[in-house]
């Protein structure tokens, strides 16, 4: 059979497969959002099913050509290679799934060339954020189902052997299916809880992403993910201010990307940091978003902390930042986020405001010194403070304390600079 | 689906309650129960005795021990269980929530596997 066909032309593999990359980048969140409403709610059936119908794609469209509607083929093509999966299974509970389906199916054969895909990509979003998932497992099922990043791209973001990563989703898809987590929106009284998990996974990913520019990793496009989840949220979520918030404040951190490392690609402080190539209309773009988010009246934690980011962002010389301000935000944020990591920073502002003197008295209180005790940045703040004082062998001290606690190449060179410049 | 819902709790904090707190307790129990049952969602709970009265059976090579205590020692005990049918795992995280150990110990959510016979 597969003689008769003409094989294809050269160059029209590697153009088809563009295409396929292309769909399931732009469109496969809607795909796969739309396939698991329609096959009934099964997160896991669609996404096989998704998966078995991109490699049809890369087998067919070569030879075939690009289809008219590719997204339109594509669900078209899931829905058939679902029906052939529940055919394959055998158990009577799946006869009935696989009626319903044929029944469902031949509904669907009607509109076959076009196919409409109602956008359910929130309720996808919700159940591959849910609670009762292990998180590094909601942000791979968030990045595969909703950006269409692949096993192995995902594997080189986090720098895990493909192997982890693969048994990471295949575990968390079968306590979808076992646990029963629901495929849809959660109702408004859960809402606030479950949507404080999807906004820290989209968090997570950038600061993945955002860590790894410091780390001399190119992973930078971790962050293009998490901003275009967070695009994607906020039109899906228009009147949720906290959406628009962490939007606000991904796109603060992002518009500082060029200036964050220097051409060794050693961290570069934001006191230091040449603002001259901040990137100013993401800005702009940022602080009307947080403008328009904090007149909603409904403040939380990525509101705040997006409004700190745009303290520093509009200051136009780092002696020009108004760090009473930030220090008032940090009073705010510790109400929604008691940690000892935020008591740290909005310590570190109150010696920026007040002097390096009150600054160190706030670092040694047991809320902050005690939980931290080995985080490397209380040991830096201290030595920073203590530079700033002049008390040069109490910094040297503290330094070599914050070295011996971070492995991070980019942060143990640069405070390895700041020891060296006493 | 089938969930079952296992209390774990501090015993020892049961044990100092007075008599009051603990009528208090009942109470919110008996509530909880009656809303579960009255919502169709209840097929079955109990209270168990505490761990001092547990007896572990094993057999090895066809030969029974048999250990005075529970099957492991934790920090909080399984204290009783409710069976729930349910639509979904958020169902069964909302029932959960409401019974009263969720504020003292905790509560597992356990999907319950069904057979086709």
């Amino acid at each position: 059979m597969s003689a008769e066909r003409p094989a294809p032309a050269p160059g029209a593999w590697l153009e088809a497969r563009r295409a396929v990359e292309r769909v399931v980048r732009d469109d496969g969140g809607r795909v796969l959002a739309g396939l698991v409403r329609s096959l009934g709610g099964s997160f896991v059936l669609a996404e096989d099913a998704f998966q078995d119908a991109v490699a049809q794609a890369l087998e067919r469209w070569p030879v075939d050509g690009l289809p008219a509607n590719p997204a339109g083929w594509l669900v078209v093509t899931a829905r058939r290679k679902a029906l052939d999966r529940l055919r394959r299974r055998s158990t009577r509970q799946d006869k009935q799934a696989e009626l319903e389906l044929a029944a469902r199916l031949d509904q669907a054969e009607a509109d076959e060339e076009a196919p409409e895909i109602p956008d359910e990509r929130l309720a996808l979003l919700f159940t591959c954020c849910h609670p009762a998932l292990p998180e590094e497992a909601r942000v791979a099922l968030t990045l595969r189902a909703m950006c269409g990043l692949s096993t192995p791209e995902l594997a080189r973001c986090f720098l895990v052997p493909e192997a982890t990563l693969q048994q990471r989703i295949v575990r968390a898809k079968k306590k979808i299916e076992t646990s029963g987590i629901p495929y849809r929106v959660p109702a408004l009284p859960e809402l606030p809880e479950r949507l404080s998990s999807v906004l820290s996974v989209i968090y997570l990913v950038f600061n993945e992403g955002y860590a790894a520019t410091a780390g001399g990793l190119l992973r930078t496009d971790l962050c293009e993910e998490a901003l275009r989840l967070g695009a994607i949220l906020e039109e899906l979520l228009p009147e949720e201010p906290e959406v628009a918030g962490l939007r606000a404040l991904m796109e603060l951190h992002h518009a500082r990307r060029a200036a964050r490392v220097d051409a060794e690609g050693v961290l570069v402080t934001l006191e230091d940091q040449d603002r001259s190539t901040w990137d100013r209309a993401t800005i702009e773009r940022a602080d009307a978003r947080l403008k328009t988010a904090l007149a909603r009246r409904r403040v939380g934690p990525y509101q705040i902390q997006a409004a700190i980011a745009a303290v520093h962002a509009v200051a136009q010389r780092a002696e020009d930042t108004d760090w009473w301000q930030i220090v008032g935000l940090y009073d705010a944020l510790r109400q929604f986020v008691p940690q000892p990591v935020v008591e740290l920073n909005a310590a570190v502002a109150v010696a920026m405001a007040a002097g390096p003197e009150i600054g160190l008295r706030r670092l040694e209180q047991p809320a902050i010194a005690e939980p931290l005790r080995d985080y490397h940045l209380l040991h830096a703040a201290r030595a920073d403070l203590c530079r700033r004082l002049g008390r040069v062998e109490e910094a040297a001290h503290h330094y070599r304390e914050a070295l011996a606690r971070t492995t991070n190449a980019s942060e143990r060179t640069y405070l390895e600079r700041r020891l060296a410049s006493l | 689906m089938q969930y079952l819902l296992l209390i774990y709790e501090d015993e020892s904090v049961a044990k100092d309650m007075s008599a009051e707190q603990n009528k208090d307790l009942m109470d919110r129990y008996f509530a909880f129960t009656r809303e579960v049952r009255e919502a169709g969602a209840l097929l079955g709970g109990d209270a168990l005795h505490p761990v001092a009265s547990a007896t572990t059976v094993r057999v090895r090579g066809g030969r029974a021990t048999t250990t005075d205590g529970p099957f492991a020692e934790t920090k909080e005990q399984l204290g009783g269980y409710y069976l729930i049918d349910v639509p979904d795992l958020d169902a069964a995280m909302a029932w959960a929530a409401k019974i009263p150990a969720a504020e003292t110990g905790s509560i597992e959510v356990r999907p319950v596997m069904i057979f086709e016979t």
